[in-house]
């Protein structure tokens, strides 16, 4: 038994489908709730999931932004409200009322209420803690190893974005370098000049980088396809896009709430799931290579997608249920009501925090990277995970 | 193993056009070291391309006769259907890495030809066994150094079970300690695996000793193909130990400095107890000093006489001419790249600063510069401080040549490049014109900066920042990409600057061309200055920076052939001097 757990923990990096279906799942859950009380445990959860269970990588690294675009988000939603009529019957705040002359129909500021202010915050909320579960994905999950388990089919894809990842840094520190460079050099030209003479040298470095590159690449042996025939080809394409087009409508039904029936939502979505993996399928017959050391689809990856699913289905029926939980009145001001349903559809997603192994860190805390002949090159440094 | 059977090849398909290689025929067997050299632009990496297909199949051009690897013809298998047998490796291994991390990098390859996951796993480990990797598997690319992202490199071929390693100048871009460990691995892959190793080098003197054959491009796009110590015999491009043996007129062709030494008994003795400062270590430029005589024009006094104020900033008598440097510290973020560093640049001497990658040598260069703002510190050219203004005013007494010098060039042809110089620095106008025809008068007014030669480019950029008149010129690693005779030319424009008054300043790894130029030489550390002194104490006495002569007559402290040749013509004047070998 023991020897079952321990294997369950043994530190490693998760699937990245296991993570990335995990924020689905938060983020649909933000989307079923205005409920501020919830909203803000479902951030709170985001949080300390990613505290514990990020690595030291820079992708990871960038969590904090996702924060601060989710408080943009709601100081914007929130000014807005200020600034367009936020009148009711609570006003906390009198601002003088503002008129554009000319314009006499619109009237700006005024007298602020608190149930403007609970309202518009509930909304800003939602959105909030959807953009904070994609940055938990992000911080999660290595995007590149993420674009690593795509299907065979959409290798190429996969190929041209991880490709373009990596050569967006030498092309920063192109700039970096050419700019400095620059300096040495007195100018007399300004303006459109500046643009050509950082612009020129950077340019063909960067088509120089990808000539390499694309030679490296092509006698390494990227680029070995079987052969198909093209009636095979033109059914895989079609049966992608159609697939895809399946599911995107089919979404859109089921999070237009109340206007398209739930059941029609879904199985649009299933039938465009199903034609998509057939077409991928199809394709990926094509592809004639290997993965080196895939990440394995095993109990942890299911538990975490599981917890995700569990409070999407239970926040789904809470919604449906109890929707004065879920979309609680602003007016009579009051503490939202919260149920023990509720409760339990949003603190499942707090399972992973606790029963995901630990993910693989660097051997040291914090790796400088010097690149080499550097000093014309701004080092960057990569810090380690806060201990 | 590899044929190479009467092959031309041109980039146009005009039948007149020149062959960038002439009915090359080839046959290099398994197991074998080949060193490839050349001028730049003879046809090394044509020759080296064609080896897997990547000419033509990537480059275009017109291939006549037949190039077969293992019995495929590279003709009808591009380069990626030979990557199970052809494996590349090029100067700047960084652009040419796909992923992340040193596993996932030694796995691509093996990815791309569907090898079985269990067959791909073992095989990544005893790569990293071989090329001493273990510890950096999961390290990402970007942070190592050198010498290690060339030997994931080389590892990443060789994972794919290829048996040929073709590398095209595999050790320029790194410091001597990195050099030899990217040789140390690769020796081993020849002698333990026994693999066929290709390798175009500028620096004859790192390949030279180990080689089994040399292949000789005389720049007419024929080969001279035959054992290393014959196409060394009459070779136009040598390293320095040949270079030795053919002055001092030994028995047969020195390869490597044990070789030379044990050939060099009777030299030893022939110089003993002379004292080789007395000889100057390269030849004087031929003709008149046409780079002096076109800076001089419409200019009535020399650097020496000119030093004077510079836009009113005051003179401070007390410090000597040249550039002093004083407790200047620089650091970028966490990392203290220069530590209270506090040397001279004495005006009319050239200073090579050497080191490893990463000890601050560049960046003291560019701190000189105004550009790299200080911690603390300052710095005197000439006696005008400097520390803490902005760079367009340091900019009239110190230009810097940067590393990658083509930076500096952004306009369509090089004319227009020189009237841009001449109106930046307000002189009057041809002056950056003459420069260049004084630094390098083959280069074509018309021609495109993006398609000169490293050395033309590297002349280009120095003719603009000498159109100035700096009191100190700075030149980062410019011996990068540049062949002997390439070299032998920079050496002798530098000797000339620096006879003219200025400060030279260069920092560089290539000891040889240290050897040659350097003055004076500071040896930095982990930013910090470890040892100053002349050419021949630090050159001569270090184990790791001296140079090929020194290691040959150690413990005398000879630096160039040049100068030990100078010494034995006037030994020989003199009847009283011993026997020479």
């Amino acid at each position: 038994m023991t020897s079952v757990v321990k294997r369950f923990f043994m530190p490693r990096s998760l699937h990245p489908g296991a993570w990335w279906g995990w924020a689905i799942g938060c983020a649909v859950v933000a989307s079923r709730t205005v409920n501020p009380i919830l909203l803000g445990l479902l951030i709170a959860i985001c949080c300390v999931t990613v505290q514990v269970r990020r690595t030291s990588a820079p992708w990871a690294m960038a969590f904090r932004m996702y924060l601060y675009l989710a408080c943009f988000i709601i100081v914007l939603r929130v000014g807005f409200r200020v600034l367009f009529s936020a009148a009711g019957p609570t006003v906390v705040l009198r601002l003088p009322v503002v008129t554009i002359p000319g314009l006499p129909s619109v009237r700006l500021l005024g007298p602020v209420s608190a149930e403007a202010l609970v309202g518009a915050g509930g909304s800003a909320l939602q959105l909030a803690a959807m953009v904070v579960a994609v940055g938990a994905a992000n911080a999660l999950a290595n995007p590149k190893r993420l674009l690593a388990a795509v299907p065979g089919a959409l290798y190429e894809w996969g190929a041209v974005v991880v490709i373009a990842i990596s050569v967006f840094p030498q092309l920063a520190e192109s700039l970096v370098r050419v700019g400095r460079a620059r300096q040495l050099r007195a100018e007399t030209g300004k303006g459109a000049h500046l643009i050509r003479n950082v612009a020129m040298p950077v340019l063909s470095d960067a088509l120089d980088r990808s000539l390499i590159l694309a030679g490296a690449m092509d006698s390494r042996g990227y680029g070995r396809s079987a052969p198909v025939s093209p009636a095979t080809r033109r059914a895989t394409s079609a049966l992608l896009i159609l697939g895809s087009l399946a599911v995107c409508v089919g979404a859109y039904g089921l999070l237009d709430t109340g206007v398209t029936p739930v059941w029609a939502g879904a199985s649009m979505v299933a039938v465009g799931v199903v034609v998509a993996v057939a077409g991928l399928k199809l394709s990926g017959a094509r592809a004639h290579r290997t993965r080196y050391r895939p990440d394995p689809m095993a109990a942890p990856e299911w538990v975490v997608l599981g917890s995700g699913i569990l409070a999407c289905v239970g926040m789904v029926v809470v919604s449906i249920a109890q929707p004065l939980v879920a979309y609680p009145p602003t007016q009579p001001l009051g503490v939202p009501p919260v149920s023990v349903g509720a409760l339990l559809a949003v603190l499942v997603l707090l399972v992973p925090a606790a029963l995901a192994p630990s993910p693989q860190r660097w051997p040291s805390g914090s790796v400088t990277v010097t690149a080499d002949h550097a000093p014309d090159r701004q080092p960057l440094t990569l810090r380690g995970a806060p201990r | 193993m590899i044929d190479v059977d009467h092959v031309s090849i041109r980039y146009t398909a005009d039948p007149r056009a020149r062959l960038v290689l002439r009915d090359v025929d080839i046959h290099i067997p398994d197991g074998e070291l080949v060193l490839v050299a050349g001028r730049t632009g003879s046809g090394k990496s044509t020759l080296l391309g064609a080896i897997n297909g990547h000419v033509p199949h990537f480059t275009g051009g017109i291939v006549t006769g037949r190039v077969r690897v293992n019995g495929l013809d590279t003709a009808t298998h591009p380069p990626r259907d030979l990557a199970d047998m052809v494996g590349v490796v090029s100067q700047d291994p960084l652009a040419g890495f796909v992923t992340d991390t040193v596993e996932e990098e030694l796995a691509y390859g093996m990815e791309q030809l569907a090898i079985g996951p269990q067959a791909m796993r073992t095989r990544v480990e005893e790569t990293l066994d071989i090329l001493g990797l273990a510890d950096l598997r999961s390290r990402p690319l970007r942070t190592l150094s050198g010498g290690q992202q060339q030997r994931v490199a080389i590892g990443s071929v060789l994972a794919t079970g290829a048996r040929v390693l073709v590398l095209d100048e595999p050790t320029s871009a790194l410091d001597p300690v990195s050099a030899e460990e990217v040789l140390a691995a690769l020796l081993r892959l020849v002698h333990d695996i026994g693999l066929t190793v290709i390798v175009a080098e500028h620096r004859l003197e790192r390949v030279a000793g180990y080689a089994d054959r040399m292949l000789l491009l005389d720049g007419t796009g024929r080969v001279i193909d035959g054992p290393t110590r014959e196409v060394m015999a009459i070779s136009p491009l040598v390293p320095p130990v040949v270079d030795l043996g053919r002055r001092a007129g030994f028995d047969q062709v020195p390869l490597s400095v044990r070789e030379a030494r044990r050939m060099a008994d009777g030299l030893r003795q022939a110089v003993d107890g002379v004292d080789p400062q007395r000889w100057p270590r390269i030849p004087p430029a031929e003709g008149k000093s046409s780079v002096r005589l076109a800076l001089s024009e419409g200019v009535d006094t020399p650097v020496a006489a000119r030093r004077r104020h510079s836009r009113g900033r005051r003179r401070d008598g007390s410090r000597p001419a040249g550039v002093q440097v004083e407790g200047l510290s620089v650091s970028y973020g966490p990392v203290h790249a220069v530590k209270d560093v506090s040397v001279s640049f004495p005006a009319g001497a050239i200073t090579v600063v050497m080191g490893r990658n990463g000890s601050g040598k560049s960046t003291l260069l560019w701190a000189l510069t105004g550009v790299q703002k200080l911690d603390s510190g300052a710095f005197f050219v000439d006696g005008v401080g400097l520390g803490d203004v902005p760079a367009d005013q340091v900019r009239d007494l110190v230009r810097l040549v940067p590393q990658s010098a083509a930076d500096l060039l952004y306009l369509p042809t090089v004319d227009q490049e020189c009237q841009a110089a001449d109106a930046e620095s307000g002189c009057e106008p041809g002056l950056c014109r003459r420069i260049v025809d004084a630094l390098a008068p083959t280069i074509d007014p018309a021609t495109h900066p993006r398609d000169l030669s490293e050395g033309q480019k590297l002349c280009l950029v120095l003719a603009i920042q000498l159109t100035a008149r700096p009191h100190a010129i700075l030149l980062d690693e410019p011996t990068r990409g540049l062949d002997y005779p390439a070299k032998a030319t920079l050496a002798q424009i530098l000797a000339e600057m620096a006879g003219d008054g200025r400060a030279v300043a260069v920092v560089t790894h290539d000891v040889e061309f240290a050897a040659e130029v350097a003055d004076q030489i500071i040896v930095m550390a982990a930013g910090e200055v470890i040892h100053t002194g002349s050419a021949a104490e630090v050159l001569g006495t270090s184990a790791l920076f001296a140079p090929q002569v020194a290691k040959v007559l150690h413990p005398m402290r000879w630096l160039t052939p040049y100068q030990v040749d100078q010494a034995l013509h006037e030994i020989d004047l003199d009847p009283g001097a011993g026997d020479r070998s």
